[in-house]
């Protein structure tokens, strides 16, 4: 069973490669998006990597839960209802959506992920 | 038209891994006009190469029935330049292969030296996005036979990999439709 560090350090490693970015860049508070520069596309190439990297599978609802914020009944005026942020914490329990909450835009969403948070989830599956 | 960008196969595993080889000739169009005076071969379209065959290795584990692209080249390094008369021997290895896709490690050599490497993802793209097939099967299985994929295509077990029953059909009718 791999540790935290050893964890953090996979998953760099996996950012580095898929997303063209420095090691050092790559810290626990760094978001995926707004600091690491991460688009749509990175997602499945970085999720790729981290299923070979860990041997897991991830089902991509866990990690990007759009159909929480497509959906009419979570979502309103742009923003995510108290309810959606419920289901939310429910789907990422791993992810800190305190930040989140306070404004919850939908189009804010993407730019919420964090290197922690990959870490997190990551340990939730492989038992570290 | 259709650009080939590997001369043929020299390897195939399903699912796993290939190799293939590329000549470069002077008489290519694309030679004359990316360094005028200095004809190489465009990286470019070496990736390309690295791109047909990682989608022919994704695609060939469902039978080519499901769309691909080429989603991301995620890194690629350009060591030297390819000139004419030399040929770029590729290898591109499976790195991970998800329902959804899948990402490849790919390196070009000429006579043992590193020339290009890259990483590649493709992404399956599902009917409600592109409602068409983006290959024809008559002109899908020209080309794999040009590139001799069933020449030298195994499967997981080593046994010859097998043409899909309907890419035969297609080209039985089409050919029935010519003579």
């Amino acid at each position: 069973m791999p540790t935290e560090q050893e964890v953090f350090e996979k998953i760099r490693a996996a950012l580095v490669d898929a997303l063209g970015v420095d090691e050092d860049e790559v810290t626990p508070d760094a978001t995926l998006v707004g600091d690491l520069g991460a688009e749509s596309i990175d997602f499945l190439d970085i999720v790729f990597r981290l299923e070979k990297a860990f041997n897991i599978e991830i089902p991509r609802a866990e990690l990007f839960p759009e159909d929480i914020l497509t959906n009419a009944e979570y979502v309103q005026d742009g923003k995510v209802t108290d309810e959606g942020v419920a289901e939310l914490k429910k789907r990422m329990p791993f992810a800190d959506l305190s930040k989140f909450e306070a404004n919850p835009l939908v189009q804010e969403f993407g730019n919420l992920l964090t290197v922690n948070d990959m870490v997190r989830y990551v340990c939730s599956k492989v038992g570290a | 038209m259709r650009w080939f960008w590997i001369d043929k196969f020299k390897s195939f595993k399903r699912g796993h891994c290939a190799t293939a080889v590329k000549a470069v000739s002077i008489s290519e169009e694309h030679m004359q006009g990316y360094f005028p005076g200095y004809p190489v071969m465009t990286p470019t379209f070496v990736i390309e190469g690295f791109a047909q065959m990682g989608g022919i290795l994704i695609s060939e584990t469902r039978e080519f029935r499901q769309n691909l692209v080429l989603a991301k080249v995620s890194r690629s390094k350009i060591h030297r330049y390819a000139r004419p008369g030399e040929l770029m021997n590729y290898a591109v290895n499976v790195v991970s292969l998800q329902a959804d896709g899948g990402l490849v490690e790919a390196t070009s050599h000429i006579d043992g030296e590193l020339h290009v490497e890259a990483d590649l993802t493709f992404a399956h793209v599902s009917r409600d996005v592109i409602d068409r097939k983006f290959f024809e099967p008559v002109g899908l299985l020209q080309m794999l036979r040009v590139y001799g994929l069933y020449d030298v295509g195994v499967d997981e077990d080593g046994d010859p990999l097998k043409i899909p029953d309907y890419l035969l059909e297609a080209e039985k009718t089409a050919t029935g439709a010519y003579f």
